[in-house]
């Protein structure tokens, strides 16, 4: 069985117990345990069912200014002591480091909300096959086309974990984490697309209907079909919301204390500067109950808060835990761990009145590639959508790349839709871009 | 090999009393009359990290993980549990658990049997322990001191230092028993480089299944080094990089990440046994021009994506793919196989115990034509010379492919001339490598730096080729 929180803390507390013993002038430790299931139905049969079971633990020990760390899945007292020996050995091998340590213990979330992620879902393996079934039976009912499916898989986890510290700190909450997807391919005779939906919830009853999942699996995979290239050109490029949080994780990669101490970040030393338009207000929210991505505290034990990154178009704050917020003379901001929860404001116009006002231009809604610069914010990516003229999606392109740089693109935000409606911690709508470079034929 | 499993036993079932009676009684329980095939796979890994950042040794980690994963497959379904601790109570626990794919039924007992003397594709010495503590801080002290040496432009360095231990042993459910010590090691290097105000990246490493001793050898290291600032300071250099569709001449060895992608995927057992792949059923037909043959060894002794043994227990093998552009056959893991009634092809990786065993790479590389590499840059009135990549991904099912390359040429009139920046490739697999029209004799493989991901899990893969001239490509930049 899966340990209690109350073995969870007994666990930290031996950890940092273990580590004051072999000569740690500072130690944390942090332990987490979960269980579930994935099952994936694909063509109307059960195809995998799998049973996880996932546990781990990490310490990090401090000697003076020295540091080491070491994690273990097999939390056997064996395992644990061979981890805390492993870590302290490796502090006595590394280097002092001035800014090396614990977040100050003024800083400790001391009382703090319960944000309701836990909500596990009493689920047999023969109900989960039912409800992926529907997913998937919904996609292959929309259209013949619909011609083979990749599957619809439906996982959940359930679990807890308990963060700890030499200040005395001990923090921890139950979790919970429930998805449901479903991949299908089309096909008419020029070749065969494919494509996803999903939805994600830390509570069960809050997931899309399987229905709706399946459906808009096979509307994308149908919409991509007869693609063609596009002649290289210049031109204006919306990127559809459900694709836009990956410029706001190209913000945040640029903000990070860890790129501006090291200078290897496109915004550097950019903190108060005029990043986007004066119309954009960039936030993030630890805190929003039941929110994927909240937390009470960062990794390093300290209470995290609703802040804003960009306002009035300004960037406000890095994002910092104690280790890079010492590197720049500054104060963590909770971070460490990540960014919980962001979101951008948007305006009024929704997906189709963009396109309206954007005439003529690329709507892009897949991206294949890794390619950001970070250094210099260089943009250069795979990309699939549609072409549109007169405000209209005319027809699929695909096999196209659009290029630009990412401080250029920032600048040259022009609106961002009111279609937030999208899976995962981002609450973003479709962002129009003034200008990009789009290479094909 | 025997003396592998004798390791193997010796590491993973040893010290959590498990016999040989008590595998026995897992898989009784695990299969049963309409179970077809069944597998127990124990893991045990030891990895240690270090890096090197701002001139000090910054970070240090030890990770440990254990444990034992049993799958069980009744026709096209497969149930499976993986659990931690490893003891008969908790093995039992988790068989009746991946069992329950099939209704339960009678089964007779199996026996365990031996296993085949293998030749090891690389040593059973535990990398962690290969050089001492110390020794592996002043190997990264001194690359750090040779790439700030190497320029004045040089602002940051990070070396990361990488080594792990891998036992693994496997049983399947004719009770025959595979084991596979494997020893992987990685050294990498980024730098950062200033001049007037701009700023550029550089990443450079190697690795093999070998030790530590690797990168002190033919400094190899102090190589990386050197490499990774020559590569910053040409970025500083870079201009835009053209926009279009044109010719490009691939380098040999990294650039292979070109067939990784482009052909290698799609050519993956389970793709092609649900129909999902653009190569599905096309075994037989031409795919590539006539001067391509493609092959995925996983034989190569000490080769990042070799393996002595697969995941399940079948010896590595060097597999034909495409043979003078036509399509030969996919790479298999035994599930896949019986259900296309094909032969495993010593493919089925895992990334670990928690995950199940997929038809997935090794070592994938075009084999050497005839052409002297200057003579195929000189061929070329107008393109682009690709030298390096960051990286790449495919549609299987559209066959559409990308990578991003961090070091590239213009090509005017036959000779290379400046350097471009941020430059995309795309493409669609079926069709690029038809377009190839000359292939080199300078056949390469990578230095040991692949990372493979597929359904959430990572292996390290190799690639290689010789120097390639694709006839036409869609070349992603800014200038028009
Ligand atoms: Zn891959």
């Amino acid at each position: 069985m899966s340990p209690s929180i109350e073995q969870l803390e007994q666990m930290v507390a031996d950890l940092l117990a273990e580590a004051r013993k072999l000569g740690a002038s500072a130690a944390d430790a942090a332990v987490s345990s979960s269980a579930g299931l994935s099952l994936t139905v694909r063509m109307g049969e059960t195809e995998t069912i799998e049973h996880t079971r996932d546990q781990g633990l990490g310490i990090t020990v401090f000697f003076g200014q020295r540091k080491g760390a070491a994690s273990t899945t097999d939390l056997s007292p064996a395992a644990i002591r061979e981890a805390v020996g492993k870590a302290c050995t490796i502090a006595k091998n590394t280097s002092e480091d001035d800014c090396a340590g614990l977040a100050d213990a003024t800083l400790m979330a001391k009382d703090y909300p319960d944000l309701g992620l836990h909500h596990p879902w009493p689920i047999s393996p023969d109900e989960a096959m039912q409800t992926a079934l529907q997913a998937e039976q919904a996609a292959r009912d929309l259209d013949p086309r619909i011609s083979n499916s990749e599957g619809a898989t439906l996982s959940t986890q359930s679990g807890s974990f308990i963060y700890g510290n030499s200040h005395g700190f001990v923090g921890g909450y139950p979790s919970s984490h429930h998805t449901l997807s479903c991949v299908v391919l089309s096909e008419d005779g020029d070749g065969m697309q494919r494509d996803y939906w999903y939805d994600t919830r830390r509570d069960w009853r809050k997931l899309a209907t399987p229905e709706s999942i399946g459906r808009q699996a096979a509307q994308r995979a149908l919409a991509k079909l007869h693609g063609r290239q596009l002649g290289t050109r210049q031109a204006p490029v919306i990127f559809r919301a459900d694709i836009a949080p990956g410029l706001l994780r190209g913000l945040t990669g640029a903000i990070r204390g860890h790129a501006q101490y090291r200078q290897a970040s496109f915004l550097l030393d950019s903190l108060g500067e005029q990043i986007f338009p004066d119309w954009v207000e960039i936030r993030e929210d630890p805190l929003i109950p039941q929110g994927l991505s909240s937390a009470p505290f960062d990794n390093e034990g300290v209470v995290t808060r609703p802040k804003s990154l960009v306002e009035n178009g300004r960037l406000e704050t890095y994002i910092l835990d104690s280790y890079s917020a010492r590197k720049l003379n500054m104060q963590t901001t909770g971070n460490a761990g990540g960014v919980r929860n962001l979101s951008i404001n948007n305006g009024s116009m929704g997906l189709d009145e963009m396109l309206q006002e954007m005439g003529s231009g690329l709507l892009v809604t897949e991206l294949m590639g890794q390619g950001l610069n970070p250094v210099t914010g260089d943009y250069s990516r795979g990309a699939a959508g549609f072409w549109v003229e007169n405000g209209k999606i005319q027809y699929p392109v695909e096999e196209i790349t659009i290029a630009s740089n990412m401080k250029e693109m920032f600048r040259q935000l022009l609106a961002v839709g009111n279609d937030n409606d999208i899976p995962g911690s981002i609450r973003t709508g479709s962002w129009w871009i003034e200008n990009m470079t789009i290479a094909g034929s | 090999m025997s003396n592998t499993l004798a390791l193997a036993r010796e590491t993973l079932l040893s010290p959590a009393g498990i016999t040989d009676h008590h595998l026995q009684q897992v898989m009784d329980k695990l299969i049963s009359s309409q179970v077809d095939a069944a597998d127990l796979y124990f893991q045990y890994s030891r990895l240690e990290s270090w890096v090197l950042d701002d001139g000090i040794i910054k970070e240090g980690n030890f990770n440990l993980e254990q444990g034992a994963g049993l799958r069980a497959i009744s026709g096209e379904k497969t149930g499976f549990a993986y659990t931690e601790e490893l003891n008969l109570e908790n093995l039992l626990e988790a068989a009746d658990s991946a069992r329950a794919i099939s209704r339960a039924g009678q089964s007779g007992s199996i026996a365990i049997a031996g296993c085949n003397d293998l030749q090891t594709l690389y040593p059973a010495r535990n990398p962690l322990e290969s050089l001492p503590d110390a020794r592996k801080i002043e190997l990264m002290k001194q690359l750090d001191a040779e790439a700030r040496a190497a320029d004045p432009r040089v602002k940051q360095v990070t070396i990361s230092l990488v080594a792990a231990h891998d036992t693994i042993l496997v049983m399947d459910n004719e009770g025959n028993l595979a084991a596979d010590v494997r020893p992987l090691v990685r050294c990498g290097v980024n730098v950062i480089v200033e001049q007037n105000g701009r700023r550029e990246q550089a990443n450079a490493g190697g690795g093999s299944r070998t030790d530590l001793h690797y990168f002190v050898e033919e400094q190899r290291g102090l190589g990386y080094a050197r490499e990774a600032v020559r590569q910053a300071l040409v970025n500083l250099e870079a201009v835009d990089t053209p926009a279009g569709a044109m010719t490009v001449v691939l380098g040999p060895g990294w650039p292979g990440i070109l067939l990784h992608e482009a052909v290698g995927h799609g050519l993956e057992g389970d793709f092609n046994r649900k129909g999902l792949s653009a190569f599905s059923n096309r075994i037989g037909e031409q795919v590539a021009s006539p001067l391509c043959t493609i092959v995925d060894d996983g034989t190569l002794p000490e080769r990042r994506g070799s393996l002595t043994v697969d995941d399940e227990g079948t010896p590595g093998r060097n597999t034909v793919l495409i043979e003078g552009g036509i399509l030969k056959g996919y790479m298999q893991d035994k599930f896949n196989a019986r259900l296309m009634g094909m032969q495993t092809t010593g493919n089925g990786r895992r990334e670990s115990y928690a995950h199940l065993p997929l038809p997935r790479m090794t070592n994938t590389y075009m084999l050497p034509g005839e052409q002297d590499p200057g003579e195929i840059l000189g061929s070329v009135k107008n393109g682009l010379y690709a030298v390096n990549f960051a990286g790449g991904q495919v549609d299987i099912t559209s066959g559409k492919f990308v990578f991003s390359l961090s070091e590239a040429y213009l090509i005017e009139d036959g000779k290379i001339t400046a350097p471009v920046k941020g430059a995309t490739l795309i493409g669609n697999g079926p069709e690029a490598l038809t377009r190839v029209s000359m292939v080199g004799n300078d056949l390469q493989l990578d230095p040991g730096v692949g990372t493979c991901g597929k359904d959430g899990q990572s292996v390290p893969v190799g690639v290689g080729q010789p120097t390639l001239k694709v006839d036409e490509i869609t070349v992603g930049g800014t200038a028009l």
